[in-house]
């Protein structure tokens, strides 16, 4: 009873808020990125092409990730956001659940034409991104070549940066105990698996700095905070040309993944945000993301770059893929709960 | 006297009618989206709506061995009417905060459904996944078949029911909120007794001073109080960085030959905190200082006492209620912080809107994180009555 009537509630604030000047149907179309490099890039090879070819105007908004904010914006019927850019367990969940509008492949130009991995019901691959083990060439002469060196205090002593939560540090930490890369959610898979990663990372506890925001550990290592960084490659690559920063990746036990564009369920835009989705996703206009943004895309028919150093600074460089490793999605899916709890109770104690 | 009667009421019903924006606003934005969350915490709507019947007949089931072969025949039939649907999805992530895999578990389950009857059913859901023939994972669906539910107020406690429904605590590694709902405290002491070692001076000096010299000083606390949480959290984190300023002062000075570890810790946490809460704890003692006035320090001087004396004795007790409101508002803010530990703590300073912030946001499990605001409001509004008492006492009639 209570339940209801505060829904009625909601739905009439909700009703109010989009009565404001104009209606619905005249909101622009939002397209919704995760900021930084990626999105400038975005910016120019997508939305401002995107309007000059269909003049529609196109509003820009980012965030970073969470199922439950997708959810709240859906369940309150008051969707601002058209297109979102959202990682493969968001997709998954949300395909699930309904809150992605269904994409129609013939209209995005087929399946086939695409990377395995950017093929879903609800979604089209937009970017394949990396974390990977990352450093400031200015500051180690001698770099590390690999997540055991990562560990190695004596050789590089000083802070390192990880992602703070489960996900990227528990891979990371079996690789660096020498797991090999197709082993490591098998193992992750069983309670030894798991104890053994924690065991791994009580032995650099104290010299790690948890990062949460992916422009941070540019700036950890920028600063001389940390002396190494598992880090979102592009970024490393895009402070190189942006702040002439020396940085470096080393791909080998780079862990993999594919952002994809979704459109929200009930979006008044919907046709507009399917049209976007499928001029992002053009093999002509895909072909110009690399070089802004130092990130893959997922069309096969899209031109690899013809500069050799954008196409070795690329997660999707074949010699880059060989020696990396896939996120499993479903793994996560079915276990960052648990997992974020147990992250947490080690990381207090 | 009917009618002097109606001349009191006539103003307060316009009274009433002029507040009435600001109550159905507040009730609108404030009360009723607070009330459904902390309902969240004990509702559990999702297998009762997606299973009904296999949750009636579970609630029969005595918990023993595997629950009668009707009941899974119900699920069996009811899991195949379910595929595709949303509901699906929605029971398969709050088994999973039952036990983890729980959800692809279930979803592969659904998708490779046999098509016929079976007369084992519970062999073939086990043929599907060995997990549909342990007990744990049917009494998981048990406590899960609601439609209410204490787990996630004792999972918000450490505890959780084990499969024969008692309640035990949770194992060791998975053991994290009441260290994080102590921590929170603890966190929220030490900034308000900071705040309060650092604010009285100032406050102090801003009300013996003459308007002129008082009022630009007054600005200088004002400025930061109007200057937004993120940004002035985010000056810390450079101030306090290896090679930032305040380590770089510090080696010039000749203080240490190392830079000190100021920031992602707790001293971070500690000093952004401070910072931030610091004008909400010189206010309030600014405005009650300025009543008591320099009168009553020189009276007692007057009279001989020395002036630590007359400071202790006179001055101090009549700034209690200062003390009071200002050590409220500190310790009642800082409970609730989130960017500012975000930002400059590490893995071990994060206080519970953190945890409540990644159930809501991240993992969607609304249960977990009612439960923890709910506990979070109860600890808020027990200290709240405390204060209210002690400060009933009669040396501060505030």
């Amino acid at each position: 009873m209570i339940w209801s009537l505060a829904k009625r509630a909601l739905t009439v604030l909700a009703l109010g808020a989009l009565l404001a000047p104009g209606d619905a149907a005249a909101r622009d179309l939002t397209v919704v990125g995760w900021g930084g490099s990626s999105q400038a890039a975005q910016r120019r090879v997508y939305y401002e092409p995107f309007t000059a070819q269909t003049r529609v105007p196109i509003q820009e908004d980012s965030w970073s990730g969470g199922l439950g904010v997708l959810r709240t914006r859906v369940q309150a019927g008051n969707v601002t956001w058209d297109v979102v850019q959202v990682e493969a367990d968001e997709l998954q969940i949300g395909c699930d659940e309904g809150l992605y509008e269904r994409i129609d492949w013939a209209a995005m130009g087929g399946r086939d034409s695409f990377m395995r991995e950017a093929v879903s019901d609800c979604g089209v691959g937009a970017v394949a991104w990396s974390v990977g083990l990352a450093y400031d060439g200015a500051r180690l002469r001698e770099g590390p070549t690999s997540w055991a060196d990562f560990w190695n205090l004596q050789r590089f002593p000083g802070q390192r940066t990880l992602r703070r939560g489960p996900k990227y540090t528990l891979e990371i930490a079996l690789m660096s105990d020498g797991v090999p890369a197709s082993e490591v959610y098998n193992l992750l898979r069983t309670p030894a698996g798991v104890d053994r990663a924690f065991r791994r990372l009580d032995q650099i506890k104290p010299n790690i700095v948890w990062w949460t925001a992916g422009a941070q550990p540019g700036q950890l290592l920028a600063s001389g905070e940390v002396v190494m960084a598992a880090a979102y490659t592009s970024r490393m690559f895009a402070a190189r040309r942006d702040d002439n920063r020396d940085l470096r990746v080393v791909w080998n036990g780079s862990i993999f993944a594919v952002d994809h564009w979704v459109v929200l369920r009930g979006s008044s835009n919907r046709d507009n945000a399917m049209r976007f989705i499928q001029f992002a996703t053009r093999p002509e206009n895909q072909s110009r993301f690399p070089a802004l943004s130092f990130q893959g895309v997922t069309n096969l028919q899209a031109a690899l770059p013809s500069d050799a150093g954008v196409a070795a600074s690329l997660p999707t460089q074949p010699d880059n893929l060989r020696v990396a490793m896939p996120l499993d999605v479903e793994f996560w899916v079915d276990n960052i709960e648990e997992l974020t709890q147990r992250f947490n109770a080690w990381a207090a104690r | 006297m009917r009618q002097p009667m109606s001349r009191f009421l006539r103003p307060r019903f316009s009274a009433w009618l002029l507040v009435l924006p600001l109550f159905l606003f507040s009730a609108a934005t404030f009360v009723v989206p607070i009330v459904m969350m902390l309902a969240r915490s004990v509702q559990d709507p999702e297998l009762s709506r997606a299973f009904p019947q296999t949750a009636a007949a579970l609630a029969l089931w005595d918990g023993r061995d595997l629950p009668p072969a009707s009941s899974i025949d119900t699920f069996i039939a009811e899991l195949r009417d379910a595929r595709g649907t949303e509901g699906l999805s929605f029971a398969a992530n709050r088994l999973n905060s039952e036990i983890s895999g729980f959800r692809s578990m279930l979803l592969r389950t659904a998708r490779s459904l046999p098509r016929d009857r079976q007369d084992d059913p519970v062999a073939a859901l086990a043929r599907i996944d060995a997990r549909w023939g342990e007990r744990s994972t049917w009494a998981a669906m048990r406590r899960a078949s609601g439609p209410f539910t204490d787990g996630f107020l004792l999972a918000a406690l450490d505890r959780q029911r084990n499969d024969d429904g008692a309640v035990v605590r949770v194992a060791e590694e998975r053991a994290v909120f009441v260290t994080v709902l102590l921590r929170t405290l603890w966190i929220s002491t030490l900034v308000t007794v900071f705040c309060l070692l650092l604010g009285y001076p100032v406050a102090y000096l801003l009300a013996s001073m003459p308007g002129r010299i008082a009022n630009p000083l007054l600005v200088l606390v004002l400025i930061p109080f109007w200057t937004s949480v993120l940004v002035r959290t985010t000056a810390w984190v450079v101030l306090l960085q290896r090679d930032g300023m305040v380590n770089g002062l510090l080696q010039r000075l000749g203080l240490i030959e190392q830079p000190l570890t100021l920031i992602y810790n707790r001293t971070g946490v500690l000093i952004a905190m401070v910072h931030v809460l610091l004008p909400l704890m010189v206010l309030p003692l600014y405005s009650v200082m300025k009543g008591i006035g320099r009168a009553p320090m020189l009276a007692a001087m007057s009279l001989g006492a020395r002036p630590f004396e007359a400071f202790l004795r006179v001055y101090l007790p009549q700034s209690v209620a200062g003390i009071g409101a200002g050590c409220l508002l500190v310790f009642i803010s800082a409970l609730g912080y989130y960017v500012t530990p975000e930002l400059a703590g590490g893995g071990g300073d994060q206080m519970i809107s953190y945890f409540i912030a990644f159930y809501t946001n991240r993992t969607t499990n609304w249960g977990l994180a009612g439960a923890l605001s709910l506990i979070l409001l109860v600890v808020t509004g027990l200290l709240y009555v405390a204060y209210a008492r002690l400060s009933r006492g009669p040396r501060a009639p505030a």
